[in-house]
């Protein structure tokens, strides 16, 4: 497999540069993708079929002022390229710059992630043999289990960044993910239970983890909630098992936290730099650098190096995070947050691995010390209205906690908080610290891999959206 | 034999080269999107973009492999071909396994495809998108814009199947949008309106800037509630969104593999004898509106729950062969091989509007925007938990805005609970229709 500097040569890139500002624009960029894939799904106990996919592309863009112009195109030829910088420079600016040259100098590939086994030199047989053990490992955990559906992928996908600036980097990211969801029927109706595990690391994943555990745990989680009681409704303490619950951070503060919404003054946090936001507790940090995990990159996709970076520390906000266009805005330093889902997206503010760090509590000390309230062992997806700070998250597997114990499970629910009001009621957090599922962060459209973390913890007050008085 | 299109001529090519013993399905797209975002007067940015892809399915003695690549590139095309063969050793064999079959059902005519739209030019589109952003900020003083945003599209499509299919459909469709946010001392809540159309000269802007500004500022000194059972009435939108939550439990093949709470209810009363719910991508009004399903037969009208019985359930090929039924035309692509899905969903309407189902209301809450539906409603056991905010209803009158709580019941219940449905139906930018619909004995979650 030929690099993208083989595919497309400098020269060529240079020339597609120099298009993209001729219309006066102060700023050009190309970002050049080629993306291979494999997927295999088992349903219903068969291989529904393996998919491998290709996605290979240019995206050109182009700044003239506070205008973008974006084009893209499918086309590596150098004139496909010639033909998407002239779009995009003429979306950015409607009239003539005259001649403008770009010379770059020598690539920078910079990884983080260390791939022992890249994914497309596995037979795909050993790919499957995963699904069909995931399986046999669900369904035989009880006779409730009615349906277990698994999936397994991996992606390579090469990048390279350049821009009129003198950036020119590449970085290949190799990711490996796999899945299972089991339905269990009882009495009652049907429960569903959940898992997955993805890194940024080749086909090691399955030395590193088992599929069967994985699946056997997704199983239990189905089976359990066949017994549930339905979730309380109203405001309790709520303690969140380490691991499970980074996605609170990540809506409650992560997205506010992102420099274009603040600087749009669609943030909660807007002007709170330097302030108390958070209970003392909390040490936030968005880190790109951590090799092997799921929001783990060498370079952002603006080539930025990534970044290690502290957004709250003890309870302080001491800074957000950045892409090209907000820092330069801002007169602020970039901070390897420019991400975007492939070349046919334009970057913005993406967050990486966001987590919480250690505090000193044991763990088991944090729920005896809950008089009542909900465990949640596993949360689902969330999401957050960043101007009002209003957030949501699900919760998937969850326990009730009477006198200081994790008692019955809980049916599936959301939970509903404000981001400031929630960081300042964390009243309790742990010492276990653990990364979460891999989890993939939707904003305006565009999907990015992003991880989290966080040890065990407890919310003072957190509104339950339950059916149960 | 040549269809004087070229992409039905290249699925047809594709096709060509199966050999003895393979049936292979090649679907084949090409489109493109023009995006506008203005801020503060200006062009924020300006995006235009083409994309095309292919996708080729082969099944071979009921094992089935697919590939698909990003670009219709004749070198790249042959990968394509060559690693989708090789899938096929991979997949277990499955005796329903197999390709659509021309099923004699024709097409119902539509007029998909605008030619002003087509047309329409640049500056224009830019022009229409500054406006919606004045016309927003002049309604209000505490309005102020997160973005005004101009956006179309426009898709082409061709399959063909060793099977007979040959099927191709093009569309073109635009939409404008705002975001606002309404300022309140450190408060500020969000807003947001939109307007759709075929082609531009067809949106409402001052309709979508009067709503961005209303959802805004009508929530401003919005409170938590007190948590207590009540009766909700959905806004339009919101109903939209409630009924593309029920999709997945009318799909032949998640009751087949048991993952729809319909199962073995076919015929029996599953909602409120009010609800007379229906699948219909062929009504022009229909934002998703299409001539064909995601295996190239005709899309159709199929009724879902008529009277609160219901009625059917829906088929691609595959399920159709597994359930020995027929294909109802509900195929889906979103990227890999077909799955089942509702196309275009539409509650049949009432009479009444808004004002008068909430006049009919002593108690309850009108549920302007939920939030995480995705993380909290389970459409397989039916748990149904989201967070939302609103205007409290008292004695048929709207008060105080309310926000930070949830609303929570099961989907099988909810449909039940159905009291009334509003006859201000709006047609949105997504796969089902909305209008009022009063729910009862929900419970509210707040402090």
């Amino acid at each position: 497999m030929s690099t993208l500097s083989e595919l497309v040569g400098k020269e060529t890139i240079e020339k597609v540069l120099a298009k993209g500002r001729s219309t006066g624009a102060g700023f050009s960029e190309i970002f050049i993708e080629d993306k291979r894939s494999t997927s295999a799904g088992l349903d219903d106990g068969r291989i529904e079929q393996v998919t491998t996919g290709r996605d290979r592309g240019a995206g050109i863009r182009v700044v003239h002022g506070e205008t973008t112009g974006f084009a893209h195109t499918a086309d590596l030829s150098e004139s496909g390229l010639l033909q998407a910088a002239e779009a995009a420079a003429v979306a950015a600016k409607q009239g003539s710059g005259g001649v403008v040259t770009v010379a770059l100098g020598g690539i920078d590939r910079h990884q983080v992630n260390d791939v022992q086994i890249l994914p497309n030199e596995v037979p795909k047989t050993r790919k499957v043999e995963l699904l069909e053990r995931a399986n046999e490992a669900a369904r035989s955990i009880d006779q409730a289990v009615v349906q277990v559906s698994a999936g397994y992928g991996d992606s390579v996908r090469r990048i390279l960044v350049a821009n009129s600036e003198g950036v020119f980097a590449a970085d290949d990211q190799v990711r490996t993910l796999f899945r299972v969801s089991v339905v269990a029927s009882g009495d009652g109706g049907m429960q569903t239970g959940y898992d997955s595990m993805g890194r940024t690391i080749g086909f090691e994943l399955f030395d590193l983890y088992d599929v069967e555990e994985l699946a056997a745990g997704a199983a239990r989680q189905a089976v359990t909630k066949l017994k549930a009681r339905p979730a309380p409704s109203g405001a309790l303490s709520v303690v969140i098992k380490r691991g499970s619950g980074g996605v609170l951070f990540h809506e409650a503060c992560g997205h506010g936290l992102e420099a274009d919404l603040v600087g749009k003054g669609a943030s909660v946090y807007r002007g709170k730099v330097g302030e108390m936001v958070a209970s003392s507790l909390v040490t936030l940090i968005d880190d790109g650098t951590m090799s092997g995990e799921w929001g783990a990159i060498g370079i952002d996709d603006e080539g930025h190096h990534s970044q290690k970076n502290t957004l709250i520390e003890n309870g302080v906000l001491t800074d957000y995070m950045w892409d090209y266009l907000r820092a330069r805005k801002e007169n602020h330093r970039q901070s390897g947050n420019g991400r975007r889902q492939s070349y046919m997206h334009l970057p913005m503010v993406r967050m990486t691995n966001t987590f919480v760090i250690n505090g000193s509590s044991e763990p088991d000390d944090i729920v005896k010390a809950t008089k009542n309230g909900v465990y949640v062992a596993k949360l689902g997806g969330g999401s957050v209205n960043t101007a009002s700070g209003d957030f949501v998250f699900g919760m998937t597997e969850a326990y009730l906690i009477e006198n200081g114990e994790i008692t019955e499970p809980l049916r599936e629910g959301n939970l509903i908080g404000n981001g400031p009001q929630v960081l300042r009621d964390i009243d309790m957090l742990g010492n276990d610290f653990a990364m979460g599922n891999p989890g993939t962060c939707g904003k305006d459209g565009q999907g990015v891999p992003v991880g989290d973390g966080q040890p065990t913890l407890r919310v003072k007050s957190l509104t339950i959206g339950g059916t149960a008085a | 034999m040549s269809s004087g299109n070229a992409l039905q001529d290249l699925a047809d090519r594709i096709v060509a080269q199966a050999k003895p013993g393979e049936q292979v399905e090649a679907y084949v797209s090409r489109g493109g999107e023009t995006s506008i975002r203005i801020y503060e007067g200006e062009v924020e940015h300006f995006v235009s973009a083409q994309s095309e892809s292919v996708g080729i399915r082969v099944i071979k003695e009921g094992r089935t492999g697919y590939a698909y690549a990003g670009t219709l590139d004749e070198s790249v095309l042959s990968e394509v071909f060559a690693e989708a063969r090789d899938n096929v050793q991979f997949g277990s064999v499955d005796e329903w396994a197999g390709l659509a079959e021309p099923d004699g059902v024709a097409k119902v005519p539509q007029e998909l495809w605008n030619e002003e739209l087509a047309h329409f030019p640049t500056a224009e589109k830019i022009a229409i998108a500054k406006e919606l952003e004045k016309l927003t900020l002049a309604t209000d003083a505490r309005i102020r814009i997160d973005d005004a945003n101009y956006d179309d599209a426009y898709g082409e499509t061709a399959f063909a199947t060793t099977s007979g299919i040959r099927a191709h459909g093009r569309e073109n469709g635009c939409y404008v949008s705002v975001g606002t946010l309404a300022d309140d001392g450190d408060e500020t809540q969000t807003g947001f309106g939109f307007s759709v159309g075929r082609t531009p000269t067809e949106f409402n802007l001052a309709r979508a800037a009067r709503e961005a500004a209303d959802r805004a500022t009508r929530l401003l000194g919005a409170t938590k509630p007190q948590s207590k059972r009540t009766t909700i009435v959905l806004d339009p939108y919101v109903t939209a969104q409630f009924l593309r939550v029920l999709s997945s439990s009318f799909s032949g093949e998640n009751v087949q593999k048991g993952r729809s709470f319909f199962a073995e209810r076919l015929g029996e009363s599953v909602a409120n004898p009010l609800v007379t719910l229906i699948d219909d991508p062929t009504n022009p009004l229909a934002y998703s509106a299409t001539d064909i399903d995601g295996e190239g037969l005709a899309a159709r009208r199929n009724v879902l729950i008529e009277n609160g019985t219901l009625k059917q359930f829906l088929h691609s090929s595959y399920s159709a062969r597994r359930g020995q039924t027929k294909s109802t035309g509900s195929a889906v692509r979103t990227g890999g091989t077909p799955g089942v899905s509702c196309l275009a969903m539409q509650l049949v309407p009432g009479t009444a509007t808004q004002a008068e189902l909430i006049a009919q209301v002593s108690d309850g809450v009108l549920i302007q925007m939920v939030q995480g539906l995705h993380s909290g409603v389970n459409p397989i056991s039916g748990d149904f938990s989201t967070g939302a905010s609103g205007l409290l209803i008292n004695n048929g009158q709207v008060g105080a805005p309310i926000r930070e709580f949830t609303i929570a019941s099961t989907l099988q219940r909810m449909l039940q609970d159905v009291v009334a449905i509003g006859g201000d139906v709006d047609w949105l930018p997504m796969s089902a229709n909305g209008m009022s619909l009063v729910i009862n004995d929900v419970t509210m979650s707040g402090a």
